[in-house]
């Protein structure tokens, strides 16, 4: 360390990618200074409900035994909703372990107790405002009451990244390649949540539910809707919540408040968090852009990494195991730079090659085109083929006393007739597209 | 849309949320594009409704002490209007179960 810096490397915000970038580097013997705006770790922070146990594993080791967790998500259901039905998918694995559902507030807290166990020195309440910059070289960063030098700084300040944008590696955040999530903690007993899923109570196994679909109560009618909703059971608690592209809202002067109420009255919905009473509201933005809105990762003296990088998968929900993996790839990278004694972009660009050799830019890769084929199809996810799979299952399931043959051959001419043939084709394309993408990968 | 069943919706739902407010804003809007804006994007895409345009004036009103911090209106303003950063440092929202 020359005498001219505080410590070796300094890391900005203290949500899961900051801190695995700092216990990175802690516990290879450099010194690391973690800071964070919030009074409380994670209290800035809100998600779905759930981090996946390998990537936990991959930075904590076998400490992820003792992660404070409320439920272990290892039900997985996916539904189609209309205005007053649904078609779902469920998906169970009793024995699995891959996700546990736990909230930020304490997430955080855990991470960063293990953090300070490694060395890490964190500092809450410090909102940086500014980052330092020498001969083109980001050199240290500048908070409200005093700066703090470093070789590398690692940019792990989330979705809205205000430091990378001062910096030039992002360029203008555009409203399409973002989705804003409004969500409630709904709190209910124990016991009745447990009978409500379907849960064992001896166990601690929870559910996640993923709805697609938009033509139903206030929303019905409004069309090319891009909107997700979840559900996440806890130990007495419900998260639920709704994600809409940002451009969506503007264009459709929707407020994301009164989607979610929409969501909360669905019929299929609205038992399940029945008599609950609202804990919390929050609301977040989820970076949307994918591989081919990444920003400039890394230039002399920084990287970014997490949200900050715009590192989501943001059809399955995916965004902590982006973090937590790209945290610790740059902590690896700082370690060499600081062995090399060199912390120019072109020594950097390790970070770059570990990224592409992980999961991380390959999996962006394969989604590149999903999301905004899965856009341009808004209107056939969210409305159509909901309605169509109703008209259907009301043939299967509804007793008419016409023949079946006559009823759906009548659906087979309509489903044609319904729209133009080419919205038809036009959905073939992207979906297949979208499968080929992901199968084929990188 | 039913705006005012909205409004009283989300009021409702951020009587839920603990804050340690500061007593300055950290959120500036310039009124000279604001009155020129048509769009008023601000007014209706923020979950916690912060900004209210002035039936009389037409400038907007920001209640800065009910954001949540999202950035939704940072990205979403057609005209670029406002100024946003975050609340000093460990002021501003504070989420417990989210
Ligand atoms: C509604 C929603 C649902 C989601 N569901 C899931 C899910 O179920 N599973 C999943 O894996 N992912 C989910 N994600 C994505 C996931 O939450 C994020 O990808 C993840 O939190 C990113 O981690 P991060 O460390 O990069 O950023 P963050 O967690 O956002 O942390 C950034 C930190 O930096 C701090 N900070 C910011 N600026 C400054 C500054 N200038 N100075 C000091 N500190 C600063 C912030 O206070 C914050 O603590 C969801 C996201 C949303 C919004
Ligand atoms: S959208 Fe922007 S310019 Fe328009 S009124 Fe709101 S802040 Fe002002
Ligand atoms: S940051 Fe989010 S909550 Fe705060 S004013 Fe902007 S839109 Fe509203």
């Amino acid at each position: 360390m020359s005498n001219d810096f505080n410590t070796d490397v300094i890391v900005v915000g203290a949500g899961p990618a900051g801190i695995s970038a700092a216990i990175e580097i802690a516990k290879n013997g450099r010194k690391v200074v973690l800071l964070e705006r919030a009074q409380y770790p994670g209290s800035k922070n809100v998600y779905g409900g759930a981090v996946y146990h390998k990537a936990l594993e991959f930075v904590f080791k076998d400490q992820v035994q003792e992660l404070p967790y409320e439920r272990i998500i290892n039900e997985h259901t996916y539904s189609f909703l209309n205005e007053d039905s649904s078609f779902e998918m469920t998906y169970k694995n009793a024995n699995s372990k891959n996700a546990y559902a736990i909230k930020r507030f304490n997430l955080e807290h855990w991470m960063i107790e293990q953090a300070k166990k490694q060395g890490v020195y964190y500092s809450p309440n410090t909102l940086v405002k500014k980052l330092i910059e020498n001969n083109g070289s980001v050199i240290g960063v500048e908070t409200e009451f005093e700066q703090y030098f470093a070789p590398v700084v690692i940019l792990a300040d989330g979705v809205n990244s205000l430091l990378a944008k001062k910096l030039g590696l992002r360029e203008n955040f555009k409203s399409k390649n973002f989705i804003l999530s409004a969500k409630e903690v709904i709190k209910l007993n124990k016991k009745i949540i447990e009978q409500r899923f379907n849960l064992k109570e001896d166990l601690t196994n929870g559910v996640n539910k993923q709805y697609f679909g938009s033509d139903f109560g206030k929303l019905k009618g409004i069309k090319n809707l891009f909107m997700m909703s979840y559900l996440y059971t806890f130990k007495d608690t419900i998260s639920i919540g709704v994600g809409v592209n940002l451009e969506d809202l503007a264009k459709t002067k929707l407020n994301i408040n009164e989607v979610l109420d929409a969501v909360k009255q669905h019929p299929d919905i609205a038992p399940l968090i029945e008599d609950g009473q609202l804990i919390e509201y929050s609301a977040h933005l989820i970076p949307e852009g994918g591989f081919n809105n990444l920003p400039k990762l890394y230039a002399n003296g920084v990287m970014l990494v997490g949200d900050a990088a715009g590192f989501v998968n943001s059809v399955h929900f995916e965004g902590t195991n982006f973090a937590l993996v790209s945290g610790k790839l740059a902590g690896e990278t700082a370690l060499i730079a600081l062995d090399d004694n060199d912390f120019r972009e072109s020594k950097l660009s390790v970070y770059k090659e570990k990224l592409e050799e992980s999961f991380i830019l390959k999996d962006l890769y394969a989604y590149r085109n999903v999301i905004e084929l899965l856009h341009s199809r808004a209107n056939s996810l969210s409305v159509y083929y909901p309605n169509k799979i109703k008209e259907f299952f009301e043939i299967v399931t509804g007793v008419s006393c016409t023949p079946k043959a006559k009823e759906f051959r009548g659906f087979l001419i309509q489903f044609i007739k319904d729209r133009k043939i080419s919205e038809l084709f036009k959905d073939i394309y992207a979906f297949s597209k979208c499968a080929l993408d992901v199968l084929l990968g990188k | 849309m039913d705006n005012k069943e909205n409004k009283k919706s989300i009021q409702e739902k951020l009587n839920t949320i603990k804050y340690n407010c500061g007593n300055k804003t950290h959120l500036v809007v310039d009124n000279k594009k604001c009155k020129k804006c048509k769009q008023k994007t601000c007014s209706f895409i923020c979950p916690a409704n912060v900004y209210v345009i002035d039936d009389e004036t037409k400038e907007t009103i920001v209640q800065y002490e009910n954001c949540l911090e999202c950035g939704a209106c940072r990205i979403s303003c057609p005209q670029e209007a406002i100024e946003w950063c975050y609340p000093e440092s460990g002021q501003g929202v504070i989420f417990k179960n989210s």
